[in-house]
């Protein structure tokens, strides 16, 4: 009974920690996209525009809900919500900080750790495609109807070299020792070598692409070409459910950071972040947003700085290049494994 | 394999993209004017709300002609001329103008009306916050037009 209860109520901070970290993330890109621009961003609406995240919540939800006539009702309302929610359900197996040991009670940071961590975020972030593609048919639109189908070569032709080097990963957790593991939780647990840190991270640039694509990020945001889709998928769109779509990307660029920031740089671990300690649970918290902030940045970075590819440039990327690079570097990490390990 | 080096000098472009923007980030201060706060800079021609102006000793130059109102191309100008009475006169002139209207809302701001002034008494000039909350608001009174409001800008210096 307890244990329900307070895994229902782990689920309600994530979430409420997950919106709100939208909404100031939208904050954050657009004041840094403004900087690379040098503009101002966003500063009428409270000290530093910081109230703007706020107000746009606010004009949002008090738009008028217009279903257009020619629309499929039913999936149309609930494409949003299906792309939404597993951006949200992701985070449940990433832990945000060490274990709190109050007495002999023990508070863990994550909402569930299962033994098959890495295969459900593959899994889930599969899902997430549906609520595109269910969002651009039910439009009943050519242009939705494009980006969404757009969407699903993309994601598809992504998740290649995405489960590529998620093994390559999982593979590493074999060494020196009799079986690895898929939670994250265990995962962040193992010390690594300092070889096998520098190894991992000569993955982390094709890691990051996979997740850009992943999230529809530019220079992959194809789906929502302005000069040829209008919007994509979301051009039938407005208010509350355009906002979740939007939510949508924004979250799950913060779950994409959150994974890398586990798998590549150490999740919440930095110096003072000890488990067993009163104070470890907050610093290590500390050092997982600083890291999840960091990656944040890359991706909006890449944003102000490279242009949106064409479509076929895309999909030969992914299958010329990205693919047989992380083929290439999964058999490298079985070598290293077997002979190393 | 030339695919191959397509990529790295791909990579190369995208990095050197990269260390442009960075630079851009940490190094130059935006650009923006927050213009309701700080005075937009305009040029020292530039166009802006009609103004009637007036000789030193307060009497109005405006004599009204009517050739302002001839000369506008959009017909945004009304003028009514009266007699001035000769005891407290309005303006140096036999008459002067009972009524000057401008309509904003029909104004291209071309400033024909100034070319055609005989005694530059209608000017261009530079208040450029013309934005109101009724449409009536955009039909400027002669008493509008005499006392124009402090422009909320600075001339650029470098033309």
């Amino acid at each position: 009974m307890s244990i329900v209860l307070l895994s229902i109520l782990k689920s309600l901070a994530l979430i409420i920690l997950l919106l709100t970290g939208f909404a100031y993330l939208t904050y954050y890109e657009r004041k840094l996209l403004a900087r690379f621009h040098v503009r101002r961003g966003p500063n009428r609406a409270g000290p530093f525009g910081l109230l703007q995240p706020i107000a746009d919540a606010v004009k949002a939800i008090f738009k008028e809900e217009i279903v257009p006539g020619h629309v499929d009702k039913l999936i149309y309302i609930v494409a949003p919500a299906l792309s939404l929610i597993p951006a949200l359900v992701i985070f449940a197996v990433i832990p945000i900080a060490p274990d709190l040991r109050l007495g002999g009670f023990t508070l863990q940071f994550h909402v569930a750790d299962i033994n098959v961590g890495l295969l459900y975020l593959a899994a889930i972030a599969s899902v997430a495609t549906y609520g595109i593609i269910l969002g651009g048919w039910s439009s009943n639109n050519n242009y939705a109807l494009l980006g969404s189908l757009r969407t699903a070569a993309q994601m598809i032709s992504y998740e290649l070299p995405f489960g590529l080097l998620l093994a390559a990963i999982i593979l590493t957790t074999n060494i020196g020792r009799e079986a690895g593991t898929l939670s994250l939780i265990e995962i962040l647990n193992q010390p690594r070598p300092w070889w096998l840190w520098l190894w991992l991270w000569l993955a982390f640039p094709m890691f990051f692409i996979t997740m850009l694509a992943e999230s529809n990020r530019s220079p992959f945001d194809l789906p929502e070409t302005e000069n040829e889709l209008i919007a994509g998928f979301q051009v039938e769109y407005g208010g509350i459910k355009f906002a979740l779509f939007f939510m949508a990307e924004y979250i799950s660029m913060i779950t994409g950071s959150a994974i890398m920031a586990t798998l590549f740089f150490g999740g919440w671990r930095g110096p003072f972040a000890d488990p067993g300690t009163w104070y470890g649970p907050i610093v290590g918290f500390g050092w997982f947003f600083l890291k999840v902030v960091a990656l944040l940045f890359v991706y909006i970075w890449v944003r102000a700085s490279v242009p949106r590819i064409r479509y076929d440039q895309l999909l030969q990327f992914c299958w010329k290049v990205l693919t047989p690079l992380s083929i290439g570097y999964l058999v490298l990490t079985a070598l290293i494994v077997v002979f190393v390990g | 394999m030339s695919g191959f080096k397509d990529v790295l000098d791909g990579a190369a472009e995208i990095a050197k993209a990269m260390g442009f923007t960075l630079k851009t980030l940490v190094s130059e201060p935006p650009v923006t004017v927050e213009y309701p706060d700080e005075p937009m800079t305009i040029y020292p021609r530039f166009r802006g709300r009609h103004e009637l102006r007036r000789y030193e000793n307060g009497l109005e130059r405006c004599i009204g002609c009517c050739l302002c109102e001839a000369a506008c191309p959009t017909g945004a100008i009304h003028v009514e001329a009266a007699e001035n009475d000769p005891a407290h006169p309005t303006s140096p002139g036999e008459r002067y103008a009972s009524v000057y209207e401008v309509n904003l809302m029909r104004c291209i701001f071309c400033g024909d009306c100034e070319a055609a002034c005989p005694t530059e008494a209608v000017v261009l000039g530079h208040t450029i916050d013309l934005a109101v909350y009724n449409r009536r608001d955009m039909l400027l009174t002669k008493e509008q037009l005499l006392n124009p409001p402090d422009p909320n800008t600075v001339i650029r210096g470098d033309w």
